[in-house]
């Protein structure tokens, strides 16, 4: 073999394990905690973010605007009527809900089976979480047609003495959603101690110095601290994995406690999980493909990055495709004649259009494209797959609610259902919402966690003195 | 706690977890008690050195996991069973699997608070100030790339010469002393 044949090892795969490579070589400690802090210390903000946060800030005004135009006149200026009395409340709610629970998922599960590639996303995707379910938690509330009784739901000694009903999955969302918003801000937040107190030791103004320092609480980097806060952050992924199964699983009870055909079904609760890592992995990739490039993060956010998020979309996509197909079987097999006019009027009814936008976004295309490495680690490829994918996951809600509601048992209780322009409004406004949110995180916090960065550098390796020194 | 003046301790600074590594285990085996180390992420083989294996962390989440069940189950059967009884379709109003969901997900809310507080209380955090952040080297080091151990004056060997010339046979980048 000529010596040209030999080709240089590609730096980017780990020759002992033949790997795409984490974190890009030649990064030390240094390094790496400069170029996150730099992002957040900077005095010149960019012009691009200025432009974004505008923008998102139009969207965030939108919601206002429509919230208070609803509060002021009630449910009505929305489409819901009979008999589709959920609607377009009940969609966002359960997609957004359902795109938070990626975060989780990489923070907390993949925490506990050691994949340190999850490291470098973490943080964002947590952020992610947080400001999804926050938009989520609005929807039930706005939907109830008086918010400001929204304390109703909490069992609180009120002096008429009227108690919540705990036997309606409802109020069980309640305690789900409110324990994963509080539990998700928690782990966020004790999960970014260490790191706020590198942006307090690193800061040169005054208000910054107070700013982390305050909220660092004065992390000062003890191993007896570090070792109790390795402890807790296990325990609270291993306490956030149960969690993020659950909240799915109760939203999912919301619609299969229900006697409706096509929600009264057993496969709901693994379905709405799966479908919801789904389309969260699809909004991380929606977050973290603008972001790498905008901050030229590519050396932490790297290829095997969205090599491995891509795997973990076509895993559960093909979960999707197996709860979709199990609808279809059990609607035949179950020789119900309820069921089998309810599948076949999803798919080929007055809707039947949302149906088949649905299997073409969240199964045609990715499941067939997504088996492909080049097109995985391909930017462009892959934030056009994570916004087919959202749009479908939207739509599998859209048909679940509406397609069910407007076919009921009896034909005299049949209805339609379309939305009005403040239920675009509302949902459009969560968008613009969640992304000045986002952007306000990106501005003033770390997105990558730094302390756990630092732990996939070869310098963080405890080698004996006669090998350091051969080095 | 009384005003305390004087040395806090003596600070070495050393530039690989190896080193700090090695030199907290010879100090642990020499007899010091009252020491630390602080690194910019969590080194386990220096809290091993310096003798510090359990922590009670997981006993603090496990009884709070308990009672936050416990107190929901209870609630929701008190609601339910004497408070507030509805009778749905001549349903038990102590409909116990129906309060299960509810109950587990306060396990777990308040499992989750008593890991996070409970861990930042056990590390005595909020702690706006410590003397360490005296040192003019800690503040550019400690949350960043470099590793420190600190030999405080509280204990019983402590001598600020003999301690200094003892830290200096590990070699590290600098020995600084601390004052409160």
């Amino acid at each position: 073999m000529a010596t040209k044949d030999i080709k240089p090892p590609d730096q980017w795969v780990n020759p002992a394990t033949g790997e795409y490579r984490v974190i890009a070589p030649g990064q030390t400690f240094r390094s790496i905690t400069e170029k996150i802090v730099r992002i957040v210390l900077t005095p010149h903000t960019p012009m691009g973010w200025f432009g974004i946060f505008t923008v998102a800030g139009g969207g965030a005004v939108m919601l206002m605007v429509a919230m208070t135009w609803l509060f002021l006149k009630g449910v009505g200026i929305w489409g819901i009527t009979q008999p589709v009395a959920w609607g377009f409340a009940i969609i966002n709610f359960v997609w957004w809900i359902g795109i938070g629970h990626a975060g989780t998922l990489i923070s907390a599960i993949l925490l506990l089976f050691k994949q340190s590639w999850r490291n470098s996303i973490s943080r964002f995707a947590e952020a992610m979480t947080i400001f999804a379910v926050a938009c989520a938690a609005l929807f039930p509330v706005i939907h109830t047609g008086r918010p400001w009784l929204g304390y109703w739901l909490l069992p609180l000694p009120y002096t008429m003495t009227v108690w919540p009903q705990f036997r309606s999955p409802l109020m069980w969302d309640v305690f789900a959603v409110s324990t994963y918003a509080t539990i998700s801000v928690v782990f966020w937040y004790i999960g970014m101690v260490p790191d706020l107190a590198t942006l307090r030791d690193r800061a040169q103004s005054k208000i910054a110095q107070y700013f982390y320092g305050l909220l660092s609480v004065g992390w000062r980097g003890s191993v007896r601290h570090w070792m109790q806060y390795e402890t807790a952050s296990l325990l609270l992924a291993g306490l956030a994995t149960p969690l993020v199964l659950s909240v799915h699983t109760v939203i999912s009870f919301d619609f299969a406690v229900a006697v409706l055909p096509g929600w009264h079904t057993t496969i709901f609760p693994p379905y709405f999980v799966a479908g919801a890592i789904y389309s969260g992995f699809a909004m991380v990739l929606t977050l973290a493909i603008p972001l790498r490039k905008f901050y030229h993060l590519e050396a932490l956010v790297t290829d095997r990055h969205m090599d491995n998020m891509g795997k973990v979309m076509l895993v559960t996509g093909f979960i999707v495709a197996y709860g979709y197909g199990m609808e279809a079987f059990m609607s035949w097999y179950s020789a119900d004649h309820w069921e089998a006019f309810t599948f076949w009027n999803r798919a080929f009814g007055l809707m039947g259009w949302s149906y088949w936008v649905l299997i073409s976004c969240n199964l045609v295309i990715p499941l067939t494209t997504l088996w492909v490495r080049k097109w995985r680690t391909n930017m462009t490829f892959m934030f056009i797959m994570s916004v087919i994918v959202n749009t479908g996951m939207w739509f599998e809600r859209f048909v679940i609610v509406v397609t069910s509601l407007t076919r009921d048992f009896l034909p005299s209780a049949w209805g339609t259902y379309r939305a009005t322009k403040w239920d675009y409004a509302t949902f459009i406004g969560t968008l613009g919402f969640f992304t000045f949110m986002f952007l306000l995180f990106v501005r003033f916090l770390p997105m990558i966690p730094m302390n756990e960065i630092r732990m996939l550098l070869p310098g963080a390796k405890i080698k004996p003195k006669v090998a350091e020194a051969a080095d | 706690m009384p005003a305390r003046e004087g040395t806090y301790g003596l600070l070495a600074e050393f530039e690989t977890p190896g080193d700090l590594v090695r030199a907290a285990r010879k100090a642990h085996e020499d007899g010091w008690r009252r020491m630390d180390c602080y690194t910019p992420y969590p080194v386990e083989e220096a809290a091993e050195a310096i003798g510090f294996h359990r922590n009670k962390v997981p006993l603090l989440t496990l009884i709070g996991g308990l009672m936050g069940g416990a107190a929901m189950f209870l609630l929701e059967t008190w609601i339910s069973v004497i408070a507030y009884p509805i009778n749905a379709a001549g349903r038990p109003t102590y409909s116990w699997p129906a309060f299960i969901v509810p109950a587990y997900e306060w396990t777990i809310l308040w499992a989750g608070l008593s890991a996070a507080f409970g861990m930042l209380a056990l590390c005595g955090l909020p702690a706006l100030y410590h003397p360490l952040f005296n040192a003019p080297n800690f503040r550019d080091g400690a949350t960043t790339d470099k590793f420190f151990l600190c030999l405080e004056a509280l204990d019983p060997k402590f001598d600020v010469t003999a301690t200094r010339a003892y830290l200096e046979t590990f070699k590290p980048n600098s020995v600084v002393e601390v004052d409160y």
